[in-house]
């Protein structure tokens, strides 16, 4: 039975909405149903972003004509990101079974989780600019709540820092599309494109770009951007925290970033460098501040800013292979960041601590978590053969490739220092002695080592995508070929 | 600052010139909001600026009549499911025009005939996804209002709040 | 000239989010801020001596699309203010929890994350 991808496409945004305002309606008190439903929806996302492998269409809504009507693509760089999406929402909607046991009014929780992932879904797909504007608005309120979720002390002060810098960001975001309009009278993408190679990149679009990179950089955690990161995903519930440094930085934050540099401003060297600078600042500044944290989630916050800075100088480059190692660090990323935030999160559930200095020998009491957290480490700090691995190498070839050799060391650099936090949080919570007071500790509950075990599987899965090329990965290849066509074709 | 301190202190709402001009008044006020959302395909309004209107009658009444009458007429639970009915049935709506008529999301499936163009049964789907749109709308925003104030008399309860119970969101569409 | 004074709105805004002791004086600058960004999209979509963009019947289409003034913006503003409100609530929802947990609306006071 083969369904047409064209009528998919709508199905992405609508579905996680519907099932959101069903369970609000159906579910209130009734938690299980809740969960249930959460999970069949983030399944349903996930075989139908599979079966979106290799497709390409433009969904007009409505069916008006494109200089009129609203459109929604999908291509091979919206289909990477909505696996990442989903099968990440899939771990972390199955982690939450268990982890969200401990708070009242969970069926709040699902309902918001399904609307922040509508509206990740709707930014991915979203075909002109304002409709990425307000579904960038659905998940960023979706995720302010969230972070909030347990209404605990620090829960709440680091949602205010975060609700007030968002805010901050859309209005300079809201700004841009407003230059944008008022310069080339259409929002469509593809018209966009089209006029800015007519009347070429003049100084308000130059002020326009400019205004997307400040919004989009805030919306990403890039250095000096980045206030609000290390206290928002420590202090939210860990599947929040997963979701929000796995996905949701990237999805509404470096996905759209490169889809503007590359297919609607379609800009040249100079303003790329921007990007590669940001990029180092953010990968050098993340890996020192990291090193010092004594609390596992916030040294995993701090971490997620400087591999961002990875991706966006991998962006930045410019070339194809750089192009290839920014988007394959991106997937690995929201591989495996997601079960570093989970495997804190067990720590977290199991002893009631995030303190380094208080934890130890959970080798043997957490086996599960510690399994996992081994290969996320391994992972993350880039040692062979695993994912984390061949994406920073193909980012330092890039490097080495067009002539920066100063970037190039520099990702080295921070390579070994990540390298080094993490076997600092392998030997201080796993393979230390055990303290006394954590003698009781008891082994993680089933639905979080499943969850947790899915997310190394497909780490390590991904690890094999170089079979097919280092210069173009299994799906990352295709991904990249759509950014370096150039601007968007009539 | 007393319209405050009575609403805090013994919910029974304003003094009895507001109480006598709120009777008067919330009937235009909501018919108002409703003319504003059916005739939005017509003339400028729609689902947005009609719920606010209707919402903003059902607020005055709260205001002026005090918290307790306020919520007897609507009540936070039929509120809560309005909301979520409203934007399932504009949701549904949109799906309509894929299924059954086989076209796109969203599309204005119902043709209008050229000689019913301005009048109030025209414009296809539109005027039904007002009317949802309108429900939505005026139900949040009463939820919003009730719940935001609803907190103060709740800590005067219960003095000091130990349970960690989440606070309200609306959807922002 | 005049989208340099809806510039000084948001900028006014922008100087209330940056000084501001108090988180609802924070949220009413963020709101200021919003509503000057609201007034550049607005004033983008003007024409001078244009007419509203309503169509009656009897009047011709050409005629519409050569006088009116651009709907489109009125359109984006709408929905923008709308998600506007949305935030503004969600704010004000915190200001309140916050106030309950610290005792305060000094934001200098509200610091026990740091590091």
């Amino acid at each position: 039975m083969s369904i047409d991808i064209q009528t998919l496409i709508p199905l992405f945004v609508a579905i996680p909405l519907g099932m959101s305002l069903l369970i609000q309606l159906v579910a209130r008190s009734r938690h299980m149903l809740s969960e249930v439903l959460t999970i069949i929806t983030m399944l349903v996302l996930m075989l139908m972003s599979c079966y979106a492998i290799g497709d390409n269409g433009i969904y007009h809504l409505g069916g008006w004509p494109t200089p009129v009507g609203i459109d929604m693509r999908l291509d091979a760089l919206a289909t990477l990101l909505l696996l990442a999406v989903n099968i990440v929402g899939v771990a972390v909607s199955l982690y939450s079974v268990d982890y969200m046991r401990r708070f009242t009014a969970r069926s709040h929780f699902y309902s918001l989780f399904l609307l922040m992932v509508t509206g990740m879904n709707g930014v991915i797909l979203a075909g002109d600019l304002f409709n990425l504007y307000v579904f960038l608005e659905v998940a960023a309120i979706a995720s302010y709540s969230l972070v909030a979720f347990g209404c605990a002390h620090e829960e709440l002060e680091a949602s205010f820092k975060y609700i007030v810098l968002g805010t901050l960001s859309s209005a300079l975001i809201l700004t841009g599309v407003a230059l944008v309009y008022g310069i080339t009278g259409t929002l469509n993408m593809a018209h966009i494109a089209a006029r800015i190679t007519e009347t070429g990149m003049n100084t308000p679009l130059l002020l326009a770009f400019g205004l997307f990179i400040c919004g989009f950089a805030f919306k990403s955690a890039l250095v000096p951007f980045h206030a609000w990161l290390p206290d928002a995903h420590p202090a939210a519930p860990a599947p929040v925290s997963a979701m929000l440094s796995g996905v949701l930085i990237k999805a509404i934050g470096i996905y759209v970033l490169a889809r503007l540099a590359f297919n609607v401003f379609g800009i040249s060297d100079n303003e790329l460098s921007m990007l590669r600078w940001l990029g180092l600042l953010s990968m050098v500044v993340g890996g020192f501040l990291a090193v010092g944290q004594k609390d596992i989630k916030r040294l995993f916050a701090y971490s997620s800013i400087s591999q961002v800075g990875f991706m966006v100088l991998g962006l930045g480059l410019g070339t194809p292979l750089g192009l290839v190692g920014g988007l394959y660090h991106l997937v690995n990323h929201a591989l495996f960041k997601p079960l570093l935030f989970l495997n804190a999160g067990a720590v977290e559930y199991a002893t009631g601590t995030r303190n380094l200095k208080k934890l130890g020998g959970l080798n043997r009491k957490l086996p599960v978590t510690a399994a996992t957290s081994m290969v996320g480490s391994m992972s993350i700090a880039g040692i062979p053969p695993f994912n984390g691995f061949w994406s920073k190498l193909i980012i330092v070839l890039a490097c080495i490739e067009s002539g920066y050799y100063g970037f190039a060391l520099a990702a080295v650099l921070v390579s070994i220092v990540t390298l080094a936090y993490q076997l600092k949080v392998q030997r201080m919570a796993f393979f230390a002695s055990l303290p006394e007071a954590l003698k009781d500790v008891r082994r993680e509950p089933p639905m979080m080592a499943l969850a947790m075990i899915l997310l190394a599987i497909g780490c390590i899965t991904l690890s094999f995508a170089v079979l097919t090329g280092l210069r173009d990965p299994w799906l990352i290849g295709a991904a990249q070929q759509t950014l370096t066509a150039g601007v968007f074709g009539g | 600052m007393s319209t405050t301190h009575s609403l805090r202190d013994k919910g029974t709402g304003m003094s009895v010139i507001v109480k006598t001009v709120t009777r008067w008044l919330k009937g235009p006020i909501l018919l108002f909001g409703i003319y504003l959302v059916l005739y939005g395909h017509i003339t400028p309004g729609g689902g947005f600026g009609g719920g606010i209107v209707i919402a903003s009658a059902f607020i005055l009444i709260t205001l002026a009549m005090g918290q307790v009458s306020g919520l007897q007429i609507f009540s936070k639970a039929v509120a809560s499911r309005l909301d979520s009915v409203g934007l399932l049935i504009f949701l549904a709506l949109a799906w309509l025009g894929t299924w059954w008529a086989g076209g796109y999301f969203f599309e204005n499936f119902i043709s209008t005939p050229e000689a019913a163009q301005f009048t109030l049964i025209s414009g296809g789907t539109m005027p039904m996804s007002n009317l949802a749109l309108g429900l939505k709308v005026a139900s949040a925003l009463f939820l919003l209002f009730t719940v935001l104030t609803a907190f103060q008399i709740a800590e005067q309860k219960l003095g000091d709040p130990a349970d960690p119970e989440k606070h309200h969101q609306e959807d922002p569409s | 000239m005049i989208y340099s004074l809806c510039l000084l709105l948001i900028l006014i805004g922008l100087y209330g989010v940056v000084v501001s002791r108090q988180t609802l004086k924070i949220v009413i600058s963020l709101l200021i801020m919003n509503h000057g960004v609201h007034l550049l999209l607005l004033l983008i979509g003007y024409r001078e001596g244009g007419n509203p963009p309503i169509v009656d019947p009897g009047s011709l289409i050409s005629e519409f699309a050569n006088g009116a003034v651009d709907p489109l913006p009125q359109a984006l503003v709408l929905t923008s203010i709308v998600i506007g409100l949305g935030v503004l609530a969600l704010m004000v929802a915190l200001c309140v929890r916050l106030y309950e947990r610290y005792g305060t609306f000094d934001i200098t006071e509200i610091r026990r994350l740091r590091g």
